[in-house]
């Protein structure tokens, strides 16, 4: 039987290319001077989920709350096999924290409706608190599996996944609809289809004409361009607060309860240090000290 | 580790910025109607130009970042044989499986079967780009030609039911061409074909060797098909489903390329199809088939040869001795700078002949005849020149790649003992480097430069390149000379001795023209040029030299020294 996932995804600035230019003076992360890319868990999440199109059927819709920029990884989702693209932006959701991005999430999820898994990443690599999927599903009134490695059974009313910890891991029984948020290990994202790439590549959303008939002055005015893109199925959905239904008062900075009032650069050193005999007896304890530290 | 193979090579994106291959792709896309029908159809040049980019930018990131890191493993593991099956190295099955799912496995083949409908210098962009992370797996990516052999020749039948698989990456190819006794010379392929004069079907039975992913799912396989013939006009080309009358009989242990299987293959009565016409097998579709895969070899020595260079550069930035990194003494810049100008050469050279294999095609598409005839015997001269130069310089760079790392390039940490073993190959399969130089020989006593040194002129009044070109035109004039002189030997042997010279002073003289073609459009050529001129200007002297005199002294002695006692 098939399923219908709904992906959310984040654009995180490339934390693993960072230049000297990457933090301002006031301590936050100067996100013009990053290469944005698509969040890597959320790769693994929209991998999850093409697989799940794959053997059962269903639609991926892949969503977004970011910017009007945020179009980028949404077409990069196209170019992978998403169904479906959708870009919630809005100048009323800058400087939501986790709790008010859940709340704007669970309000464009219920608008998609009709979905039986929804998927997240674990964790984006620029804030790593990794709150936001676990808080949709709260909001939504639905399970939730955090670490999803592999599903092992999908079946009409219920899913089997596994999750994985350092140490281990566990299978768990879930009804549906439900919410996975997905490690890296669970998956290979696959790359994007050069086909799609070519299909796809002007998808975009109202916030990028402008930008487009500058690039392709083969396109008179937006009207025109509106219209190309309609007739190919190439707009990308725009929503906004009111859109989805949000009640403004729980987005943005009003509605983030958490404030950041310093942040420092933490430079770990070595404290102290212990010797242990080079015998079999020091080994174990070297071992078990690295596990209780959860080194290994 | 680089990020991106594409994005990281400026010269490679210098020729793609450059290239006019606007005839090609307005051919192509049938003037850009595609359009219309194909969602991934360019909708005009620039949008075309745009695709490729994006296409090379895409493959650039899987070499770099997903294929390359694994070379070394694939490397080490190679191609396992067993109880008569054939199986990948788990990185090499991996690289295909993402190399599908890119939707690249069908690069040239038309839409209509799902291919890219690429033109054929991009793909040979892809090959290079692919090499460079991977050489054994480029086997496999290269034999791509194989289905655009098909789609060429094969009937409407055959091509609805096998490209649409290709171009899926369902299924891979091998070109089923030499045996044991057939190396070289092809015209001695000794495997039958037997036609049932009932059913009309075909059957072939016989062994064949050396045969690179001969556990592929399609072989297009040459063989006799006019009982007692003995030349090549009797050998037909037949398009061969692997079932359970083809045997793997062994895979060969060889030097490199490890990823890609070497198969000795034994049909047994095994069902066949007809390419195209009989009697034009290897005279037509082969040798077809085989320039293709020569510029795709010229084009995976290339990318092995920029492997090898960026490994040796970034060892030489890092290695002191004597106080200084070795990068700084000259000796070993001059080794730099001399693989830097052949690699930059060559690659001015595979995309221009790649170019004008793409021009013959959309020629013939539209039915010029007089310029198709004019293109093809071109590109008869210029195939072989660019297998002979681009390989013979993939190993030459490679050998001064290791001699770079001194010590430590001899050792298996090393990825330029790879790169060194990998390149071996290029100048013997897919015709020896001394074959090339046959090949190449008829064109060139006729003088078959001439024209591409017209086309390929650079302005005269750039000063600064003024002196080179003086110092080249010269040359040309020399060696204009050798060749009338050689053209005039009655003496078959002398002039085939003595060709190799002829090959060596014309293809240098080519590249020269192309550097400086290329120089005056932005500052990092026309400084490539000089390097390249300087290296190169005294080796074409060297050849003419040696053509002045023409001596024919080893020819007298050949005899007497080889097969006396020593």
């Amino acid at each position: 039987m098939p399923y219908n996932c709904i992906v959310l995804v984040k654009q995180v600035p490339d934390t693993a290319h960072i230049t000297g230019q990457a933090m301002k003076e006031d301590g936050t992360v100067n996100r013009a001077a990053l290469p944005a890319i698509f969040n890597p868990e959320d790769l693994n999440a929209l991998e999850m989920a093409l697989q799940v199109r794959e053997r059962h059927g269903g639609r991926v819709t892949v969503l977004t709350m970011g910017p009007p920029r945020a179009a980028e990884i949404l077409r990069e989702a196209l170019y992978r096999g998403a169904d479906q693209v959708i870009l919630l932006s809005d100048k009323r959701f800058a400087g939501s924290d986790t709790l008010a991005t859940s709340y704007a999430l669970k309000c464009a999820v219920e608008h998609v409706g009709d979905y039986d898994i929804v998927f997240c990443g674990r964790q984006a690599i620029d804030g790593d608190t990794a709150q936001v999927g676990p808080q949709v599903a709260e909001k939504l009134g639905i399970p939730q599996i955090t670490y999803a490695e592999s599903i092992e059974a999908l079946e009409a009313q219920y899913i089997v996944a596994w999750r994985a910890f350092p140490r281990g891991r566990e299978k768990v029984r879930c009804s549906l609809p439900c919410l996975l948020t997905v490690v890296g290990s669970a998956n290979q994202p696959r790359p994007p289809s050069a086909r799609r790439m070519m299909a796809y590549k002007l998808a975009a959303t109202p916030l990028e004409y402008a930008a487009l008939l500058e690039q392709y002055n083969e396109f008179e005015s937006a009207a025109a361009l509106d219209a190309y893109l309609a007739e190919r199925g190439l707009q990308i959905p725009l929503w906004d607060a009111d859109d989805v239904g949000a009640d403004t008062t729980w987005l943005g900075l009003g509605g983030s309860p958490t404030k950041v009032l310093k942040v420092d650069f933490v430079v770990v050193e070595r404290q102290e240090s212990k010797e242990l005999p080079a015998t079999g007896e020091g080994t174990t304890i070297l071992v078990r000290e690295l596990i209780d530290e959860y080194i290994l | 580790m680089a990020d991106n193979f594409f994005a990281d090579n400026l010269d490679l994106q210098f020729h793609l910025d450059r290239l006019d291959l606007g005839e090609v792709v307005d051919s192509l896309e049938d003037g850009y109607t595609q359009a219309a029908q194909y969602p991934a159809a360019p909708r005009n040049y620039a949008d075309a130009m745009d695709n490729y980019r994006r296409i090379l930018h895409l493959l650039g990131e899987i070499c770099a970042t997903r294929i390359a890191p694994r070379a070394g493993e694939a490397d080490e593991a190679g191609a396992h044989f067993q109880a008569g099956t054939v199986s990948y190295a788990a990185p090499t099955q991996e690289a295909l499986a993402l190399l599908r799912q890119a939707d690249l496995m069908g690069a040239m083949l038309p839409r209509q079967y799902g291919g890219l409908n690429l033109p054929g210098t991009i793909f040979q962009m892809m090959v290079e780009i692919l090499s460079r992370a991977d050489a054994g797996l480029m086997t496999l990516f290269g034999l791509q030609e194989i289905s655009s052999t098909i789609a060429e020749y094969g009937s409407e039948e055959v091509k609805a039911q096998v490209l649409p698989r290709f171009a899926r990456g369902e299924v891979t190819a091998a070109m089923v061409l030499t045996e044991p006794d057939a190396g070289s010379d092809l015209g001695a392929v000794q495997a039958r074909a037997l036609q049932d004069q009932e059913t009309g079907e075909w059957r072939i039975h016989g062994v064949k060797r050396f045969i690179t992913n001969g556990a592929a799912d399609i072989h297009l396989v040459l063989a006799r098909s006019e009982p007692g013939s003995d030349d090549a006009r009797g050998l037909s080309l037949f398009l061969v489903e692997r079932d359970e009358s083809v045997h793997v009989r062994r895979i060969e242990n060889k030097l490199g390329i490890h990823a890609s299987p070497t198969c000795e293959i034994q049909y047994d009565n095994t069902p066949a199809r007809l390419i195209g016409k009989q009697r034009f097998g290897l005279i037509r579709y082969a040798m077809s088939m085989m320039n293709g895969a020569r510029l795709a070899v010229s084009a995976q020595a290339l990318g092995i040869a920029e492997a090898a260079y960026r490994e040796a550069w970034r060892y030489a930035q890092k290695r002191a001795q004597f106080g200084q990194a070795i990068c700084a003494l000259p000796a070993v810049y001059r080794m730099l700078l001399s693989m830097r100008g052949e690699i930059e050469a060559t690659r001015a050279l595979v995309y221009e002949t790649a170019r004008q294999v793409d021009l013959l095609r959309a020629c013939d598409r539209r039915g010029d005849r007089t310029r198709t005839r004019q293109l093809s015997r071109r590109l008869d001269l210029m195939t072989p020149l660019v297998k002979y130069y681009a390989t013979e310089m993939g190993n030459r760079t490679c050998y001064q790649a290791m001699q770079i790392h001194g010590g430590a390039g001899y050792m298996r940490e090393f990825n330029v003992e790879r790169h060194a073993r990998d390149v071996r190959v290029t100048s013997i399969y897919e015709g020896t480097s001394q074959l090339q130089v046959v090949a190449a020989t008829g064109g060139l006593l006729g003088h078959g430069i001439d024209d591409l040194l017209d086309e390929w002129r650079s302005p005269d009044d750039d000063a600064d390149l003024a002196p080179l070109k003086k110092g080249l035109e010269q040359a040309v004039q020399v060696y204009r000379h050798c060749v009338d002189h050689l053209k005039g030997s009655e003496d078959v042997q002398l002039v085939e001795y003595y060709a190799v010279d002829m090959v060596e002073a014309a293809v240098h003289i080519l590249n020269s023209w192309l550097m400086m073609r290329d120089a005056p459009h932005s500052p990092r050529k026309r400084e490539m040029a000089h390097v390249y001129v300087a290296d190169a200007l005294p080796k074409i002297q060297c050849a003419l030299a040696a053509l002045q005199a023409a001596d024919p002294a080893p020819l007298r002695a050949h005899k007497e020294i080889l097969s006396g006692p020593f």
